[in-house]
């Protein structure tokens, strides 16, 4: 590869003829260890949920007669797990909208805008993050009791927003302080208003920013537990998350893991095509706090 | 500058102007904040300060849920809760982060196969824990491919020690490669002509990795472990997903959750997850002065 196009890529190929031969090898079967050690639980996840229920108690690495019976079981019966997606798709959306409307505004007050006890608040906000999510559920349970907000998809997804807005706003904070605002005061001189030459201007520019907070947001979403398992109680409400942790068996006593596996990868699929289509961009959002 | 009080005066508008902008565009997310975190978490402490009727007004009873955990007859259950936690919490954060930072030098060598190697670490990361906890249940039952495959005949959910280190390892393979990516942003940071230098000064492998790596390295893996430290302290789903506490596996915040949603005792509740974030804020500060992270740096940087 380096050695036909050499000059595309000179330091790659220098660091790789310092390589040594034996470092070669080891660095090799690392990348193949890493990757069999974080693959290697999804490929077993996506093999039982093929093997029907005489196969899935034997350990054959792959399905000797592939079936979707389990599919059939998690959608259909006493699971309805189609309902617990719809659910799923509506919080974790609606989350990401909202929460990226009201983080996009802060995180330009705190970025662009001159005020007194700036860095305290996002300090502040930081800190909010910190919170063990199990000293606010009781609460916060009794508040969305009065309201009646329970089994109501408002009862996760405020939460939700509220989970995201630290992370979301530092990470947006980040993003907008790099920006180059005397782009936005030329638009300004040349008779935009104030949030013309945001929008205009400033909020193309940050795209690749919201992209990727919004991708954690939605993963963030999409994965929540905690609350969701104690405000929501009928199919009406319920997440994915919560629905694959209750789910029923044929008998009281017998765990449905050949539906449960299945239903886990309908729920993974999604964050795979996600994982696939925005790596680069996830991983950067990922690091945006640890390195600048 | 040839009315300097007029535009003094016009300066002095415009700062008026943005601070009132910046409140109106702040506060969405203060109200959201105050709504879901501070509210109530000042409910949850006020309320344990009050005893739990049943059928009844609650009366103030000070400190008394405090002490029922502490000292009181809730003690041993509190305290295997505490232990639990900060076990869990001490093991994987450890392998965590050794796994991590070997998987960051491997990913940081690699020049074939990057994108695979980027996504293949990504997908524990995105994983609901729920839908891990599961998975992890499925493969370590008594006749499940980690026993098939390792030849050994643990019964994972039957006994203490195997219970707990079955919620250690799902914790560890799900994080670890988070900590990795974090690791990696740092590696990246390091100019490559150090090692140059270092490597014609006749500097060993070894030695490289502890004179330039390591230290250099050293911010990203603070910030990894410290956040990782605040998110295994408040582990819930795993354990209770997992094994639901069975064979003394419950963590500080199950505990909360079982008192005050499980048994509905609010105030002891409440004073259980009052003592759960003190103790995890005192963590949190203990670690941050003794790893030295500025966890706030870019916030402080903010005039550029």
């Amino acid at each position: 590869m380096t050695a036909t196009a050499p000059a595309r890529a000179p330091r790659r190929s220098a660091a790789r003829r310092r390589l040594p031969g034996w470092e070669k090898w080891v660095i090799g079967a690392g990348i193949v260890l890493l990757v069999l050690y974080c693959l290697a639980p999804f490929y077993w996840m996506f093999v039982s949920s093929l093997k029907g229920p005489a196969e899935i108690t034997t350990d054959r690495l792959w399905p000797e007669d592939p079936t979707l019976v389990n599919y059939r079981g998690v959608f259909g019966g006493a699971n309805d797990f189609g309902y617990a997606v719809r659910n799923s798709v509506v919080i974790a959306v609606s989350t990401t909208v909202l929460a990226m409307a009201i983080a996009t505004a802060s995180s330009y007050a705190l970025a662009r805008l001159r005020f007194r006890g700036r860095n305290l608040l996002l300090a502040l906000v930081l800190a909010c993050s910190m919170f063990p999510g199990v000293a606010i559920v009781t609460p916060l349970y009794r508040l969305f009791s009065d309201w009646r907000w329970i089994d109501e998809y408002q009862a996760m997804v405020v939460p939700n927003i509220s989970f995201a807005l630290p992370l979301a706003i530092f990470v947006l904070t980040t993003f907008f302080r790099e920006m180059p605002w005397e782009l936005e005061e030329a638009a300004r001189v040349d008779g935009c208003g104030p949030v013309g030459a945001f929008a205009r201007v400033i909020l193309p520019l940050a795209a690749p920013g919201v992209a990727t907070t919004s991708l954690l947001v939605f993963f963030a979403a999409w994965n929540e537990y905690l609350i969701s398992s104690v405000v929501s109680i009928t199919l009406a409400s319920t997440p994915v998350t919560v629905a694959l942790a209750k789910f029923a068996g044929d008998t009281e006593f017998q765990q449905p893991f050949g539906s449960q596996m299945a239903a886990g990868v309908v729920v993974t699929l999604p964050l795979v095509v996600l994982v696939l289509l925005f790596q680069r961009r996830i991983v950067q959002g990922l690091s945006a706090g640890s390195h600048r | 500058m040839s009315a300097p009080s007029a535009s003094a005066r016009a300066r002095r508008g415009e700062r008026a102007a943005e601070r009132r902008l910046a409140f109106w565009l702040l506060v969405p997310a203060l109200a959201a904040l105050g709504l879901v975190v501070a509210y109530p978490v000042a409910s949850a402490v006020y309320r344990s300060f009050f005893d739990d009727p049943i059928g009844a007004e609650p009366s103030f009873v000070g400190l008394a849920n405090y002490a029922q955990a502490l000292i009181g007859h809730d003690r041993e259950e509190f305290y295997a809760a505490l232990s639990n936690t900060v076990f869990f919490t001490a093991v994987s954060v450890v392998l965590e982060t050794l796994i991590g930072l070997g998987m960051a030098l491997v990913m940081h060598r690699a020049f074939r196969g990057r994108g695979i190697v980027r996504a293949a670490v990504l997908l524990p990361w995105a994983l609901p824990t729920a839908v891990s906890a599961v998975m992890w249940g499925w493969m370590l039952q008594p006749d499940g491919i980690v026993n098939a495959l390792t030849g050994a005949e643990v019964v994972w959910g039957g006994g203490e020690w195997p219970a707990k280190w079955s919620i250690v390892f799902a914790e560890v393979w799900k994080t670890a490669p988070f900590v990795a990516i974090l690791i990696l942003a740092g590696l990246q940071t390091i100019p490559p002509h150090l090692y140059e230098a270092a490597a014609m000064d006749g500097a060993s492998a070894w030695r490289r990795f502890t004179s330039i790596t390591l230290p250099l390295a050293k911010p990203a893996l603070v910030v990894a472990v410290l956040f990782r430290t605040l998110d295994a302290l408040r582990m819930y789903d795993l354990p209770q997903i997992l094994t639901g506490g069975a064979n003394d596996t419950a963590t500080l915040s199950m505990l909360v959750v079982q008192a005050a949603t499980g048994e509905l005792k609010q105030g002891y509740g409440g004073a259980l997850s009052t003592i759960t974030f003190l103790f995890v804020f005192g963590c949190a500060f203990l670690l941050i002065r003794t790893l030295g992270a500025n966890v706030f740096r870019p916030a402080e940087g903010a005039s550029r």
